[in-house]
């Protein structure tokens, strides 16, 4: 145990943790040079493309150190975005230190901060590290500052790197074995594991990805989840190198993975505690918590006939994705779908890409919706998440809306206008305080619903990109709310509706008529579009209608291509839905999200 | 009805002496090849009868290019009489061929007249020679002028003129000016084809690179109208959406065969050919054709066989570009779809917009219908 360090790397967002990792991965040569490729723990197509990290990963490195001795580093890269920062937590809790990335360019930004705290809530030890120094807007200088009156952590303590031209690398692994304690705990003791992620295997079926802080764990054990007091028999244990690789045994303090017959990653929850079903440790690891879905939209697919074919996705897709669930759900104009529930929109974006490419689906997502609660007159209560159930007008006593505290780090020079928008998002009970020179931290309470009605790009616009952004739900409160409907032509689009805030719904009416305007294609006769609540049009706009195509000639030898030309053209319009006359793509339904400000 | 039809014969004379800007047409500028052609020809005609295409006869010939009239007098007399030994052709057969002003002399048209073509197609394009001259024709105004009058001395009775409109710096205005000037004639047919852009043609390149445009969508749609009430007011039938005809019966019965599904066969390089579901289409090369037929090889480059969906997807956007429109019943009975159940809600949307018509069992394009005769197959 003397030997192990589990350390993970945390970051802002894009401030280099996957290629800081490709680096250490390099250096300590699991990986030689022919298997490399960028972001080697970002397993996902969807990763590498987008460059971002969506779930966590862990990976064992043997090091020989400067003083002789070969030493087990556990790495867990963690992702960066808003969405899932309670993985980031779980990941954390099996660490003993951290790598705290700041970019030199960008310096200390908001989930530099967020990060921080979660790692010193956990009492880790945590090295500096300014990363991205070959950059000419490196400006060490102010970042050192920034270290000290903002994190408050000593600037002596830091390490220069370029994690992309491998400068500072061996420094940092030695300061892992000499500055990160090694894990204490009990090999004799009852078992507690903590599970930080768990993956699906179409072969093994969930491996479980945990750190064990007490005992040992090994094959033919029978496990207990403390959530649910489920019990399996554990088939096999190991570390994580490149791939799996079995152990005989996982004792405390070591990082590994657990295959234990369990069915689907649904039936594991991140944070929980794995004992022994005969010899349970005294209670479960802190800081468990459920993660719950905050945004919600329905699933359908373009073609009616594809619905089995969705469902059956939906039901693989959730084998590797616990936080996403779903349920049956239908509309007037789409048909056949399912109701399914988010933790932001990134999440709910990388599932909808994730359906169309890995289980080539074409589909259509409703517009997003947070989930709203209504007091009726008899006293029920009512959550409504999806705008097709929103209760009759008549019958609400009270509508609630989910609140959410935005913490804010910005330049101060974007103070004027990031306030502005925090007004216009009805954010309120502002908090302010300069955080260093010219730095300022922004809190606000605003709607959930504000926020993810386009907050987060105009937000960065605004800012031009150095501000940064984190939330944390914090209660329901009292809003007066209308169901704002759009209708296509006449015909009402029940997946277009949105839940608004009265005093909002005009503009965003009129915003989405706009969007719509921009999104669908014009075709051969008008298209009227309008906002409205209940029987009263409150926004309009119309497409104009497409007069002419460009078709002069078509004989003998003309026709083959004519046709291939219109075959691709109708598979474009496959892409849509048709409502009523009308062919609606895809992206109108979350266009009406955006706003025309940026 | 439709077994009746007889096929169309399509003969493609690849030569012109030069390339007209615009042209995408496979033609070449090598008129020493056209004796070694015309044996590959007769040699085409006889592969094609003597293998067991389904074709029962043939009542329309085209001599389409290229240029045919590159072709002389005594060559497309061998020509004509080898296809009648080779095929069955109707004897009230329409029989037309493409000539460009300056290329035919008055004899050379009453010859052609004697030997059976009667029916003349004139690519006059304009009689604006700025226009010509942007085109890249070869001949003037004053040569179409002549060319008209002498195919009527010849004794023509079936003449049309192709015209082109929507060129760089020509507003409705000087384009209806060309247009009088072509009805002066009083053709009994008109082709008025708005310009477009092929990929790979001069023409193409200079639009780019001058940062010319074609005309936009709205005086795209003025051009449109305009030619077709002027035309309407001279008592001529829109009857597809680029080609006109001074009542049903002058109507080019070889290219409704093209709109009407009705087989044909394409004899020459680049040829297209269809029947019983299958297209398929010869060399696009003199050359090869040549060298094919005279070591006894198929000139056939390539074809398709058409899925039932793709067969009733032509028939759709073929059928809408006719004034004509599509026979609802026979739609269903060769293609298996009801569209007026299936497309319910969008014909309506279509009828109530002045697009279609629904009458007769038929579904045709308006006049609004047919500038957009393309979106329409897409319903
Ligand atoms: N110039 C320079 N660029 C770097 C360096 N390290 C990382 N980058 C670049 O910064 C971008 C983000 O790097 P990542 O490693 O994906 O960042 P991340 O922190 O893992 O991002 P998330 O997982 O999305 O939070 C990439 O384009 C990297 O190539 C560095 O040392 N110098
Ligand atoms: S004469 Fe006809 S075929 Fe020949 S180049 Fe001109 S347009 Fe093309
Ligand atoms: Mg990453």
């Amino acid at each position: 145990m003397e030997n192990i360090r589990n350390f993970s790397i945390i970051a802002h967002i894009d401030h280099g943790k996957s290629t800081l990792a490709d680096r250490l991965i390099q250096y300590t040569g699991v990986c030689n040079e022919r298997n490399f490729q960028d972001q080697l723990l970002d397993n996902m197509d969807i990763e590498r493309e987008r460059g971002i990290t969506i779930k966590s990963n862990a990976i064992s490195l043997p090091y020989r150190a400067q003083n002789g001795q070969t030493y087990t580093l556990n790495l867990i890269d963690t992702p960066g975005h808003v969405d899932f920062s309670y993985e980031v937590s779980r990941s954390l809790a099996s660490c003993e230190g951290v790598l705290l990335l700041i970019d030199a360019a960008q310096g200390v930004q908001a989930q530099t901060l967020a990060n921080l705290y979660l790692a010193m809530e956990h009492n880790l030890e945590i090295i500096p590290i300014i990363n991205k120094i070959d950059l000419p807007s490196a400006d060490i200088d102010r970042v050192l500052e920034e270290i000290d009156s903002e994190l408050g952590l000593d600037p002596d303590t830091h390490i220069k790197a370029s994690a992309k031209e491998g400068t500072g690398i061996e420094e940092i692994l030695e300061a892992i074995v000499e500055r990160i304690p090694p894990p204490k705990g009990s090999g004799d003791n009852p078992l507690a594991a903590l599970i930080f992620d768990a993956k699906y295997d179409a072969y093994r079926g969930t491996i479980i990805h945990c750190r064990v802080f007490e005992g040992c764990v090994k094959a033919g054990d029978i496990i207990r989840f403390m959530y649910n007091n489920a019990t399996y028999k554990v088939e096999e244990v190991g570390h994580f190198l490149l791939q799996r690789a079995k152990r005989e045994k996982l004792s405390a303090g070591e990082v590994g993975y657990i295959i234990a017959g369990v069915k689907t990653v649904s039936d594991v929850r991140t944070g929980d505690t794995i004992t022994h079903q005969d010899r349970p440790c005294p209670g479960p690891l802190p800081g468990f918590k459920e993660v719950k879905p905050v945004v919600f939209a329905s699933i359908y697919p373009i073609a009616s006939d594809d619905y089995q074919d969705l469902a059956d996705s939906l039901e693989k897709y959730k084998l590797n994705d616990a936080s996403f669930i779903y349920e049956k759900d239908s509309s007037a104009a789409l048909g056949q779908g399912f109701r399914c529930g988010f933790l932001g929109l990134l999440h709910l974006d990388i599932v909808q890409e994730r359906l169309e490419r890995e289980y080539d689906l074409s589909i259509i997502l409703s517009v997003p919706s947070v989930r709203y609660r209504f007091t009726l007159k008899d006293g029920r209560v009512l959550y409504v998440d999806n705008p097709t159930h929103y209760p009759d007008p008549a019958e609400i006593d009270k509508g609630e809306e989910p609140y959410i505290r935005a913490s804010m780090m910005l330049p101060e020079r974007y103070l004027g206008s990031v306030m502005k928008l925090c007004m216009e998002k009805r954010g309120v009970n502002s908090n302010m305080n300069y955080t260093g020179p010219g730095r300022v931290e922004l809190s606000y309470e605003m709607p959930l619903a504000e926020v993810i009605f386009d907050f987060y790009d105009r937000f960065k616009s605004v800012t031009q990109g150095y501000g940064s952004f984190d939330y944390d739900i914090i209660d329901y409160r009292e809003s007066n709310l209308v169901l704002m409907d759009i209708l296509v032509n006449g015909e009402k689009v029940d997946a277009l509706s949105q839940i608004v805030h009265r005093e909002r719904a005009r503009a965003r009416a009129l915003n989405a008529c706009d969007r719509l305007k921009d999104e669908i294609p014009r075709q051969m006769y008008k298209i009227a579009i309008q906002g409205a609540i209940g029987s009263e049009i409150i926004a309009r706009s119309t497409i104009s209608a497409f007069r002419k195509d460009v078709t002069a000639k078509c004989y003998g030898g003309d026709i083959t291509r004519k046709r291939k030309l219109l075959e691709k053209q109708k598979e474009g319009k496959k892409r849509m839905k048709m409502i009523g006359s009308v062919s609606i793509p895809q992206s109108a339904f979350l266009a009406v999200l955006k706003s025309d400000n940026d | 009805m439709i077994k009746s039809e007889q096929a169309g014969l399509y003969i493609h004379v690849p030569f012109c002496l030069s390339k007209c800007a615009y042209c995408s047409f496979y033609s070449i500028a090598a008129p020493n090849l056209i004796p070694e052609f015309i044996k590959a020809l007769l040699r085409e005609m006889a592969f094609w009868k003597s293998s067991c295409l389904p074709l029962k006869g043939f009542d329309t010939i085209y001599l389409g290019g290229g240029t045919p009239s590159l072709l002389s007098g005594g060559q497309i007399h061998d020509l004509l009489n080898a296809v009648h030994s080779a095929f069955a052709i109707a004897p009230q057969a329409e029989i037309t061929m493409e000539v460009n002003p300056g290329d035919v002399s008055p004899e050379y048209l009453r010859n052609l007249r004697t030997w059976g073509v009667n029916r003349l197609n004139i690519g006059v394009q304009s009689f604006d020679d700025g226009i010509l001259k942007f085109l890249g024709r070869r001949h003037s105004a004053r040569e179409a002028v002549c060319v008209s009058d002498a195919a009527r001395a010849a004794g023509f009775d079936n003449i049309g003129l192709d015209l082109i409109y929507g060129v760089s710096g020509q507003d409705v205005r000087l384009w209806i000016q060309t247009l009088e000037r072509a009805l002066s004639f009083v053709p009994e047919h008109l082709s008025c084809y708005q310009l477009s852009l092929e990929a790979q043609t001069p023409l193409f390149g200079r639009y780019r690179s001058e940062g010319l445009s074609l005309p936009a969508e709205s005086e795209a749609l003025d051009f449109f109208f305009a030619t077709s009430h002027r035309l309407a007011e001279a008592g001529y039938r829109h009857y597809e959406v680029s080609n006109f005809a001074r009542g049903n019966s002058f109507r080019s019965r070889h290219n409704m065969k093209y709109w009407r599904h009705i087989p044909y066969l394409g004899l020459g390089p680049s040829a297209h050919s269809f029947c019983a579901g299958r297209r398929w289409w010869n060399t696009a090369d003199v050359a090869a054709y040549i060298q094919n037929l005279s070591e006894g090889k198929t000139p056939v480059w390539q074809s398709e066989e058409l899925s039932a969906e793709q067969l009733a997807l032509e028939a759709l956007f073929l059928g809408l570009r006719t004034q004509d429109g599509i026979d609802l019943e026979q739609y269903q009975a060769l293609h298996g779809v009801d569209l007026l159940t299936a497309k319910k809600q969008t014909l309506g949307q279509l009828v109530e917009n002045g697009l279609v018509e629904i009458r007769d069992g038929r579904l045709s394009p308006t006049l609004s219908g047919l500038a957009v005769a393309d979106s329409l197959a897409l319903i």
